[in-house]
């Protein structure tokens, strides 16, 4: 089942003159239980993205399916119903941005279901369990943000994601912030949300970071989405000369994909046709 | 394999231009051994890297070699000889006149290091005239150069800019126009790409790799990706928490690594790279 449905969205920002178009067409699904890497570098469109499946950003043209919700034309008031339903939800590279320092980890994680309703016994219980299943000891619940280390503020982010059991949760550069080992276990975290049938859309400049979890990868360029596939497909075998151009300068443990010079003929390419990628 | 071994074979065992000699950096006042004991030797031509997370004493090291630790601290052991002339022994004013014209550095945040209100192409040449003795327009000229050997395109106009109208690559390749402008032997780059997207980090790896080729120039690469430090150096160092904890050709770090440390960040990107998909193909 599709959770999120983006077609030929267009975004464009300022008036007149100093109107710019962030994003230009691009359309992308993904489905429940399926892990997407949006891949994008600076200036590529990826956080005007993620701000129009979250109602942030209103589109120019295209559609967005939410659920089954058509939200294209939802105005703040629907958005906000949408939100507090809980049904996107959204975790940020710097996890202090998603936790409100003055908030104990145990109110942070119970916040939006009191929000929503639900007592606060069941609220206690759920913020414990959730805090399970980020691997995170339940004696935390009642520390501050600043009292945990980065690895386990970004796990607390997740839980707190999850907690309204939404159907899709867009991460924005989640690991990025952390280090080796820290990153792996979030990313494992992540890696077992598929089974929960959860859509995650997991947006990153770096297509490495992705590459080892992402059932499909998307590589947006320039406002539209150049390339989709399997992670494998994608990797091993790129049509885009962009992609072909990011996966040649990804560093690996190996051999480089593409030599100094296939890049140097890459970025002529680009440049030559629609200017270089900065 | 060519991108690990693309360098020149030829290893100049005298004619050193950099050697570290198991240097240890202690704080001053707690008596705490941030760096306990790193050495290396860098040949003309030659890449060394040090890869570790951020306390790992990597960039302390790199500082120490450079001859600006911060504040209360010091290197309590060890020797630093660049181009045969050991730091410790230099005076304030000849350990100035040293960098930039024998070692020089380009750091992670290349915009806190160029002047904002002055175009970046003045501050190229500003380098030349103060360490060459160039004249004005010679010095212009020469900075026009240099912008366009590190690949900016169209170095007139990116001359007469401000930092503020250049993209972060851009401004990391005034940095190291900056920094080679006076021929040193040996750069330092400290995290110099780590800020930046990965096909600009490629570019400017790649423009590293063509300035050790045409000049000889040694490089230093400090990274905490052991790719990035991968696709470059000759010889990895890996640093965890003061103590380098393996070091080795760069070969065999990467595919047969001792310590577990190494091995979690080689399987970090078997299992999450694109190094599992580029195996098989």
């Amino acid at each position: 089942m599709t959770v999120l449905d983006v077609r030929d969205l267009e975004v464009h920002y300022g008036h007149r003159r100093q109107r710019r178009r962030a994003l230009a067409g691009a359309s992308l699904s993904i489905d429940a239980g399926e892990i997407v890497g949006l891949i994008g570098e600076t200036g590529s469109g990826k956080s005007t993205f993620a701000r129009a499946a979250l109602g942030l950003v209103r589109p120019s043209a295209g559609r967005i399916v939410i659920d089954g919700e058509d939200v294209t034309g939802h105005r703040e008031r629907q958005w906000r119903a949408v939100r507090r339903r809980g049904v996107v939800q959204y975790v940020f590279q710097d996890p202090l941005r998603s936790l409100d320092p003055d908030l104990t980890i145990g109110d942070s994680l119970m916040e939006p279901l009191l929000l929503k309703g639900v007592p606060r016994r069941e609220a206690v219980d759920r913020a414990r369990a959730y805090l399970g299943r980020v691997r995170l000891d339940d004696e935390l619940l009642t520390r501050l943000p600043e009292q945990l280390s980065g690895g386990q503020r970004q796990r607390v982010a997740v839980a707190r994601a999850l907690i309204t059991e939404p159907r899709l949760i867009i991460l924005d550069e989640p690991v990025s912030a952390l280090d080796a080992a820290t990153r792996v276990q979030v990313l494992e975290i992540l890696k077992d949300l598929r089974t929960a049938g959860i859509a995650l859309l997991f947006i990153s400049h770096d297509l490495g970071s992705v590459a080892g979890i992402a059932d499909r990868v998307a590589v947006l360029y320039r406002g539209e989405v150049v390339e989709v596939g399997t992670a494998r497909e994608v990797v091993t075998k790129p049509s885009h000369p962009y992609t072909r151009l990011l996966i040649g300068s990804a560093p690996t443990l190996r051999t480089a994909a593409a030599g100094r010079a296939e890049r140097a003929a890459l970025r002529e390419l680009l440049h030559s046709g629609k200017g270089t990628p900065r | 394999m060519t991108a690990l071994s693309e360098s020149p074979v030829e290893t100049a065992v005298d004619g050193l231009v950099l050697t570290v000699d198991s240097v240890h950096i202690r704080h001053q006042v707690d008596g705490r051994e941030v760096v306990k004991g790193v050495g290396f030797e860098l040949a003309p031509g030659r890449v060394v890297g040090i890869v570790g997370e951020s306390g790992s004493g990597k960039t302390l090291t790199c500082r120490a070699v450079l001859g600006i630790l911060p504040p209360l601290f010091e290197v309590a052991a060890g020797a630093i000889h660049v181009a045969g002339k050991d730091v410790a022994a230099l005076s304030r004013a000849e350990l100035t006149e040293l960098r930039g014209s024998t070692i020089s550095a380009v750091f992670q945040d290349p915009a806190s290091y160029l002047n904002p209100s002055i175009p970046v192409g003045p501050q190229v040449a500003e380098v030349i005239r103060v360490k060459k003795g160039a004249k004005r327009r010679e010095a212009r000229r020469r900075a026009t150069e240099l912008l366009a050997a590190v690949h900016l395109r169209d170095p007139e106009l990116v001359y007469t800019q401000y930092p503020h109208e250049l993209s972060g690559g851009m401004l990391q390749r005034v940095l190291i126009a900056a920094a080679i402008a006076a021929e040193p032997r040996v750069l330092i780059a400290d995290e110099a790409t780590t800020a930046l997207d990965v096909t600009v980090q490629a570019e400017i790896l790649d423009l590293l790799a063509d300035l050790r080729d045409s000049t000889g120039l040694a490089i230093v690469l400090v990274s905490h990706d052991l790719a990035v430090v991968a696709q470059l150096c000759d010889e990895v160092l890996v640093m965890r928490e003061g103590e380098v904890v393996e070091q080795g050709p760069t070969e065999q770090v990467l595919h047969n690594p001792r310590h577990d440390y190494t091995r979690l960040l080689v399987a970090e990107h078997e299992q999450y790279g694109l190094d599992r998909f580029l195996e098989e193909s």
